[in-house]
């Protein structure tokens, strides 16, 4: 339970400092948007040829803007040493690992329920499908889990915008190739089958094994 | 163990035995190379459909699994180090993940060579293309963090954490990417192995190439821990002035 309280807590924390501030928010959609619109002029070469590309366009999209706010995460923990005090009270490493993780997954998830509609006229995409959400959920768990943790690490660092995109985009590989493959087979509305027996389980064994091992070895990221 | 792990009289005794070790590792790596070298240019048949290229593959395919090692090693010394704290166990993981880093971008530059004339194309997203390179991206962002890390503990601690979930990928991207899609050449060896993938003489030749790539692997990990633990003397040297 004590476990539970400080989890929310933290990521109460962060959910109130970013609609408070909102800053982050803004300058997310707008990036999202400015990756679909350039992206655009690089796949769409024939008129109307983007269908194909579209899922994958989707979840460039929501990578990308997911560095951005995994980055902000700690990035803002680091001002005037609140990420200290966070470390200094009395709650366990899991507890700020899944706190943080859990802020950083409502902020994307916001994000991306956002910027789903604008895609959808965009890239003419049905998208307003239950399965859809469910990938969308099941992915963001997956960028966040691993996210938050490399963010913690970037964020200690000078160079922490490259450091962080460097580890992130190959460990999280998997996700990204089971989001897009499944977005494609929703969209098409063809056969459903293999979202189900292959990519929505591909992304719970991501998720699970990140969500454990993470939180597990979070407390050596704040060493020294 | 902390004893290993200090700079005491321990550590320099250790020093001593994986010096002497060394040489004989390098003196059977020497001696297995340059018979793999003979067998694999003279000996083996040339194989009927691919040509000659294919003699490329008795060093790609043991380079290859032998990268793979290097990252297990990584992984466990990783964990070793999480838990008993002990340098060395860093130099280990260290050093295994740069000659597992050395060992996959031989095996990409070969793979890459190899595909040319037999698939007609440099590169093609191919599973097992795709996990290597993947593979490969994971452990250069490994041996990136030691040099953006403020303190050399920080440094450490943030390689065995990215060494172990480096390693818990792997898995499963490899699983990702083959069902994403597949055109490599079967498995040839192991439980998959058909009975007539392989000539029995070019089996042989590639357990004797695995050998030799066995034995320069060892070396290149002791050389490498040795080399470690010399600059880790230097560094403390030039902070403290003494060597104790």
């Amino acid at each position: 339970m004590r476990l539970l309280s400080a989890t929310f807590a933290i990521a109460w924390k962060d959910v109130r400092l970013e609609f408070r501030s909102r800053d982050t928010i803004v300058s997310a959609l707008i990036f999202g948007l400015i990756v679909v619109v350039v992206f655009n002029f690089g796949l769409n070469r024939a008129p109307g040829s983007l269908g194909p590309a579209a899922p994958g366009l989707l979840w460039v999209a929501y990578a990308f803007v997911g560095v951005l706010a995994m980055n902000r995460a700690f990035a803002r923990e680091l001002e005037q040493g609140a990420l200290d005090g966070l470390l200094a009270a009395p709650v366990s490493r899991d507890a700020v690992f899944l706190g943080k993780m859990l802020g950083t997954l409502a902020f994307m998830v916001l994000i991306e329920a956002i910027l789903l509609p604008v895609f959808a006229v965009m890239l003419d995409l049905p998208a307003l499908s239950p399965v859809l959400g469910l990938i969308i959920l099941l992915a963001t768990i997956g960028f966040a889990t691993v996210g938050t943790f490399f963010a913690a690490i970037a964020a200690q660092t000078r160079s922490r915008e490259i450091l962080l995109p460097v580890l992130f985009f190959p460990v999280i590989v998997p996700v990204i190739i089971a989001a897009v493959e499944a977005t494609a087979l929703a969209l098409q509305g063809g056969p459903m089958l293999p979202i189900w027996t292959r990519w929505l389980p591909l992304l719970v064994v991501f998720d699970a094994v990140f969500l454990v091992i993470c939180p597990w070895i979070f407390g050596f990221v704040f060493e020294g | 163990m902390a004893a290993i792990a200090g700079r005491g009289p321990t550590d320099s005794t250790l020093r001593v035995v994986i010096r002497d070790f060394r040489l004989w590792v390098l003196f059977a790596t020497a001696a297995l190379t340059i018979v793999d070298v003979y067998l694999i240019f003279v000996v083996a048949p040339t194989d009927q459909v691919l040509g000659h290229i294919q003699r490329i593959f008795y060093i790609h395919v043991p380079i290859s699994i032998l990268s793979f090692l290097g990252f297990l090693v990584c992984a466990v010394a990783g964990v070793g180090y999480l838990i008993r704290r002990g340098e060395i166990w860093d130099r280990v993981a260290h050093a295994a993940a740069e000659v597992g880093v050395v060992f996959v971008t031989l095996a990409l530059v070969t793979g890459v060579i190899w595909a040319r004339p037999v698939w007609g194309v440099w590169w093609t997203w191919e599973p097992r293309l795709t996990t290597t390179l993947i593979l490969w991206l994971i452990y250069v962002a490994y041996l990136m963090i030691r040099h953006y890390a403020p303190t050399p503990q920080q440094g450490r601690a943030w390689s065995a954490v990215v060494g172990i979930i480096g390693f818990v990928d792997v898995p499963i991207v490899y699983y990702s990417v083959q069902w994403w899609r597949s055109i490599h050449p079967v498995q040839v060896i192991g439980p998959e192995a058909a009975d007539d993938a392989l000539e029995p003489i070019m089996a042989r030749i590639l357990i004797f190439s695995l050998v030799a790539m066995l034995a320069l692997f060892a070396y290149l990990l002791l050389e490498r821990v040795a080399l470690r633990g010399t600059e880790d003397a230097v560094s403390v040297i030039r902070r403290q002035g003494t060597y104790d």
